[in-house]
């Protein structure tokens, strides 16, 4: 498709996002596999553009895990889900932001269901009040942070130290952008840029002096699927999905892979570690990986933090090389040091896969 | 290489540029009602060869057209000419003539 006519399809799905006041709902596994992503959301938007955001320790998984791997029935996810809003509505918001994809589709999922059948409604609202005592308000709006982050991207770029471009060509650097599934293919109007041609980490790579890279598989799911992957027999078929997108990539090139999804960041960093093993096969520059971020890390990487304070040594394809691209300042002896200075351990290298 | 217990699937990509479709276009024209089909799957269910042998017309219609031929036709070598399918087919699709002019077609006896 001409970028024109993408320009357009973009034109007509864009959302009205509101400013400030949100109440933030974590992802349950991105903590893990990419701690600093979450806190550096919270850094940006409270600390660098002064923003009112608000957290409970109280807020629980969202259930939508469960129920995608088929383990829970819908109604106690609604349940779950109206105890966050109730949550929410105790604290005084409105607004509704969620860190994690299938959160994001499961809260919208079940609000156009609860549009669609008042009855189931006003069951979980019983449910609710019989389980735990409390009353919910539905939120006024609902978005991903990935949202938040498209709708600051210019506030970012103003600030920002670096730009994602290469230091020593001077060349935009060439990114890759990977859209989780559950952000706008079951609801696309509620995606900025639909489900088709999603614009919101475009307009972030555009914003920050990226080039977005156009591939036959870009749509593609990165393989994690739940069921895909929480079933060992299934795993081979997880693993070929991400072979499939890396197998169609390939001949762009890219520098750097940006998601906004908590389980395609690691299953395209991980995969690539097990496809070098299975197939001695790697993607990147001279045997390493093609290096995949959060947007977070990404934003706060162009804001100037320190690499390894945004966890990027948790990363299983060595960031360096990029870091050495951009321009970024980081210390090697400082890699594997936590927060208290204290050795972190270093991990087992790999065979194939070159990491530093 | 590492053992983790499950593999890369094989590649199921067909390039459809690289297809010959002469031969099922032939099919056709003998068998308009081959493009009828609407791959509801009733044939396959109803088949008493498919569950022991594999045999399955709609994934035969499918393979002919995505240039799979020596699959299709090794799904149709189980074929037993009861007629079942064509009791079954909502289209009514006459599939008991249309396997016997695949056969024809595609040289198989």
């Amino acid at each position: 498709m001409i970028y024109q006519g993408k320009k357009k399809i973009w034109a007509d799905y864009q959302k009205e996002i509101p400013d400030d006041h949100w109440f933030y709902v974590r992802s349950c596994i991105r903590q893990n596999f990419f701690p600093g992503s979450e806190f550096m959301f919270l850094e940006i938007c409270k600390n660098v553009l002064g923003k009112d955001f608000f957290e409970t320790e109280h807020h629980t998984t969202c259930g939508g895990i469960a129920y995608h791997c088929d383990t829970i029935p819908q109604e106690t996810v609604m349940t779950i889900v109206a105890r966050q809003f109730a949550l929410m509505t105790e604290a005084g918001y409105e607004n509704y932001v969620a860190s994690c994809i299938t959160s994001f589709g499961n809260y919208l999922e079940i609000l156009q269901t609860w549009e669609e059948f008042p009855e189931l409604e006003t069951k979980i609202r019983e449910l609710l009040w019989k389980s735990c005592r409390r009353e919910f308000k539905k939120p006024k709006y609902i978005a991903h942070a990935s949202d938040l982050i498209f709708k600051y991207r210019n506030e970012i770029a103003e600030k920002a130290r670096f730009r994602l471009v290469n230091r020593k060509t001077g060349e935009p650097l060439k990114v890759v952008e990977h859209i989780g599934c559950h952000y706008a293919k079951m609801f696309p109007s509620k995606g900025v840029g639909g489900a088709e041609y999603p614009y919101v980490l475009c307009g972030m790579i555009e914003s920050w002096g990226g080039n977005v890279i156009d591939y036959p598989e870009r749509r593609h799911c990165c393989g994690y699927g739940f069921r895909q992957y929480h079933v060992k027999a299934n795993r081979g078929y997880s693993l070929s999905n991400t072979y499939k997108k890396f197998e169609s990539m390939e001949p762009y090139h890219p520098d750097m892979i940006i998601t906004n999804c908590p389980g395609c960041p690691y299953f395209l960093d991980r995969w690539q570690y097990v496809i070098s093993e299975m197939e001695g096969k790697t993607y990147g520059e001279n045997g390493y990986g093609i290096p995949v971020f959060t947007y977070e890390e990404v934003a706060g990487l162009v804001l100037g933090y320190d690499p390894w304070d945004l966890g990027l040594q948790l990363h299983q394809v060595a960031v360096e090389p990029l870091l050495d691209k951009i321009g970024i300042e980081y210390s090697p002896e400082e890699k594997y040091k936590g927060l208290d200075k204290k050795d972190i351990l270093r991990p087992e290298l790999p065979g194939i896969l070159k990491c530093c | 290489m590492m053992d983790f217990g499950f593999r890369i699937s094989p590649s199921s990509a067909v390039n459809m540029d690289d297809v010959d479709f002469e031969l099922f276009e032939r099919l056709c024209e003998i068998e308009p009602d081959a493009r009828k089909c609407m791959a509801c799957g009733s044939c396959s269910a109803t088949c008493p060869a498919s569950a022991f042998s594999g045999m399955s017309l709609r994934k035969v219609l499918h393979c002919l057209q995505r240039g799979k031929e020596k699959e299709a036709v090794r799904m149709l070598r189980n074929c037993m000419l009861c007629g079942k399918c064509t009791m079954v087919c909502p289209r009514g699709i006459n599939t008991r003539h249309l396997i016997l002019s695949i056969c024809k077609i595609y040289k198989e006896d």
